[in-house]
């Protein structure tokens, strides 16, 4: 039984780390925009596809495919903000974000199922079967690249908010939009770029996904109640928080499969939001909500 | 006069009349409807736009007067609706009129649920209240799959059949889901008018000070929580009754909390009459492309990009903006006059 739980944990990690990726960017986007971004959820499931299409059309291997998948997501998250997102009025602005985002998944959705049909697919490549054997367990080479490549763009994520300019104004805008307008910072522009960064970074959570699940496009839906419990169970705007809840999630709900019973796995990943906020209501990390600005 | 006039221009008292008897003739004619156009196809839209505009009506009773999102409404919809099939099938009851009496039953049990689920969700605000509701619905949804003793799981639960034929089917149904829609908007309505709705409005406008103000918000959110399951308990359990069986994913369904939203919004939020229209608009237009479109993409997509269009164009909703616009027309027409009745209302 020590032995089940142990690999429950590890493989708890792992997958925690892949749902940290995909998350980071709704994180982002919050943070920065406040708004609640419901299309994350088809977004991962664009990069999947993106993926999968480069994959199995033109033969690249996923990894080097998001040299491509990145750009085209970024661009996509840009024009999702031009077109739909800054005309929202600042009035019930919470409420019509997520009514719009929905939409916006909705329609990204039918856009897929109408290319790819329902049939599900999964992306392949050598390390999606094979596994490391160490210490008596089996770890899926795929996670454990996968696991890279999240905190690969994770830091660079850190990197680019801490350490360059216009992760500068990003933070600003996070911590005071009035205040950074006021001081010259364009938040059109920010908010352009803060939606095209999150976007893109969930090209690789998404070419993890597709390669660590087969997909198709009703995946959004279950995908986004996961993304939505993490990022509120780490704290909203807090993207180290949505690493350590994706991983604390993860591992209960890992050890109750094997503990308890699978059946009643899912359950508990959900009932772990339920009892961290009745204990603290914003969150693992999350701050104390301002008065609305 | 009272705040409660300023958004609903046409709760000025000149308009008195004119409302009481448009909401008269609208009575009549939803209860006539049915015995009018007896197309089955047809009564069954009727009913289910009145299902869902109950429901809309009730998601804004709570969510338009008190401004927090709950997109989690179908936790009490299904709720509902299991509890109206565990209780017909445990007392072997034969479908009759007689059932439809256990309806508001359904409803106080939903209420019930309202309850714990309530007090945890709204010790959130905002953006969290919003998340911890999804992921009550999907708790609630992932109950019904795994909890096979109270609700069979995914093999489902079967409603006792009613015993009216096939040609008056719909009829008692439309009849029953226009009671349950007649009960959310009177409920609506009451609250609107009420010293309560002005304490919900104020929770709406600023929590903190409406709190600092002596509002008991912890309290009169929870109550408003509580109705509001329980009305769409109701609604549920004619739903239940209707179909005749009851699955997870149909009595849990995703879906069925954006869609009331959104009839809501493109309504009005925060009036009475707001979800009504939203509701006849589109119900009748949801049914349509599903019926017309089974290649399921497109249908998904000509309604996200509906959705879209609505919120884009009319993020105030049809009831307020109209609303502003006979405002303008007015101040245009009769400066004075107009002045002269803003001044009295305010």
């Amino acid at each position: 039984m020590g032995t089940e739980i142990a690999k429950a944990i590890v493989g708890g990690v792992l997958t925690g780390g892949v749902y940290a990726l995909m998350a980071a960017g709704l994180t982002l986007i919050f943070g920065v925009m406040e708004i609640i971004n419901i299309a994350q959820g088809a977004l991962v499931v664009v990069g999947a596809y993106l993926s999968f299409v480069l994959q199995v059309h033109l033969h690249i291997d996923p990894f080097i495919g998001l040299i491509f998948t990145m750009p085209i997501m970024f661009v996509l998250g840009v024009t999702i903000e031009w077109g739909f997102i800054r005309k929202l009025k600042t009035q019930n602005r919470t409420a019509l974000s997520i009514l719009v985002t929905y939409a916006i998944a909705i329609v990204l959705e039918g856009i897929l199922t109408m290319i790819f049909s329902t049939n599900l697919k999964t992306i392949d490549a050598w390390y999606v079967e094979k596994s490391l054997h160490v210490f008596g367990f089996y770890l899926p080479y795929v996670y454990l690249f996968g696991f890279a490549l999240a905190a690969g763009l994770l830091l660079a994520l850190y990197i680019f908010l801490y350490r360059t300019r216009s992760g500068q104004s990003i933070r600003a805008a996070v911590q005071n939009r009035t205040g950074a307008e006021l001081i010259g910072i364009n938040i059109n522009r920010v908010s352009a770029l803060t939606f095209g960064v999150g976007v893109a970074v969930t090209a690789g959570g998404g070419m993890i996904f597709g390669a660590t699940n087969s997909f198709n496009p009703n995946s959004s839906y279950d995908l986004i109640s996961r993304l939505l419990v993490i990022i509120v169970l780490g704290g909203l705007g807090s993207i180290g928080g949505s690493l350590i809840a994706a991983i604390m999630a993860l591992v209960i709900e890992d050890v109750t499969a094997v503990v308890w019973s699978p059946v009643w796995a899912s359950t508990m990943f959900f009932a772990v939001l339920i009892v961290v906020l009745i204990v603290r209501p914003n969150g693992l990390f999350g701050q104390k909500a301002t008065r609305a600005q | 006069m009272s705040l409660q006039e300023t958004a609903d221009p046409l709760a000025k008292p000149i308009y008195a009349n004119l409302r009481r008897s448009v909401t008269v003739v609208a009575l009549i004619a939803a209860i006539a409807f049915p015995f009018v156009f007896s197309n089955p196809a047809v009564t069954s839209i009727a009913m289910f736009t009145l299902l869902y505009l109950g429901a809309a009506s009730t998601w804004n009773m709570f969510c338009g007067f008190t401004g927090y999102m709950a997109l989690g409404n179908a936790v009490f919809y299904g709720s509902g609706a299991y509890f109206f099939a565990n209780l017909t099938t445990h007392l072997n009851l034969n479908g009759g009129v007689g059932l439809f009496a256990l309806v508001p039953l359904a409803g106080i049990f939903a209420g019930l649920v309202a309850l714990p689920v309530g007090w945890i969700a709204l010790r959130t605000r905002r953006h969290t209240f919003v998340v911890i509701t999804i992921a009550m619905f999907f708790i609630f949804q992932l109950l019904a799959y795994n909890l096979t003793a109270l609700t069979n799981g995914s093999a489902g639960m079967q409603v006792p059949s009613p015993i009216w034929g096939a040609k008056t089917y719909n009829t008692y149904f439309y009849l029953a889901s226009l009671v349950v829609a007649l009960i959310a908007i009177g409920l609506a309505w009451l609250v609107r008018r009420s010293s309560f709705g002005l304490e919900l409005l104020a929770i709406r406008d600023d929590e903190d000070r409406a709190v600092g103000l002596g509002v008991h918000t912890t309290k009169i959110k929870l109550l408003t929580f509580v109705l509001t399951g329980a009305v769409t308990g109701m609604c549920g359990a004619v739903y239940a009754y209707y179909l005749g069986s009851v699955y997870p994913p149909f009595a849990f369904e995703a879906i069925f909390d954006v869609t009331i939203a959104l009839m809501a919004f493109l309504g009005g939020l925060g009036t009475v009459t707001g979800p009504i229209i939203g509701a006849l608009l589109i119900e009748p237009a949801q049914q349509w492309l599903t019926l017309k479109f089974t290649n399921g993409g497109i249908a998904l997509i000509m309604f996200g990009a509906l959705f879209l269009i609505v919120i884009r164009y009319m993020p105030e909703g049809i009831v307020t903006s109209l609303a502003q616009l006979i405002r303008k027309r007015m101040r245009m027409k009769a400066p004075a006059l107009a002045d002269a009745q803003q001044g009295a209302s305010s």
